[in-house]
């Protein structure tokens, strides 16, 4: 399992239901950008729905040199 | 001797908006900083800085307390609205400024 599989795994199991993108921008395997569309970041704001990506993450976030974060509420 | 904790709340409350950041406006040294420096600066409206670089206990705490793992950090009224993406992004959707207004026009 690549570490972007890996990624998606992870949000997906603390946002079961969301709809989750991982992209590798530079192919050098370290610098990511993840896309999470999910019904619960209703009523969040960006701050609240982006800390709740990087909690997702748990552990994996050490082995992430750079990661950009994009949430829509759906 | 206060203590680190003590350091930032003192800091957060400093001014409406806080900008936690590598460098100083005059002089950032790091592209994130920079970006969301000269937003704000673009914006016009006051704010006060804290260069973590030269306060190395406050960069080591900040990310626990806030709950956000990398800098640079804007504060708004106290409360933390993101790190340059988020600003950026709330800046390129016309959300910044309202929010940065209904700040300044509260009295307290």
């Amino acid at each position: 399992m690549t570490l972007a599989e890996r990624i998606q795994a992870s949000v997906l199991g603390a946002l079961p239901g969301a709809e989750v993108t991982v992209q590798d921008m530079t192919g050098g395997g370290d610098h990511f950008q993840v896309i999470v569309l999910s019904p619960a970041f209703k009523g969040k704001t960006l701050i609240e729905q982006h800390q709740m990506v990087h909690a997702s993450l748990g552990p994996l976030k050490d082995e992430i040199h750079a990661l950009a974060i994009k949430t829509r509420a759906v | 001797m206060t203590n680190t904790t003590e350091k930032i709340q003192s800091e957060i409350r400093a001014d409406k908006i806080v900008i936690f950041m590598k460098g100083t406006p005059d002089f950032p040294q790091c592209g994130f900083s920079a970006k969301t420096v000269e937003i704000f600066k673009s914006l016009g409206f006051p704010f006060h800085t804290v260069d973590i670089l030269a306060h190395p206990d406050i960069r080591a705490l900040l990310p626990q307390i806030s709950n956000w793992p990398t800098f640079p950090q804007v504060f708004v009224k106290g409360k933390l609205i993101g790190g340059c993406d988020i600003v950026s992004e709330m800046h390129s959707e016309g959300q910044l400024k309202p929010l940065l207004e209904s700040a300044f026009k509260d009295s307290k």
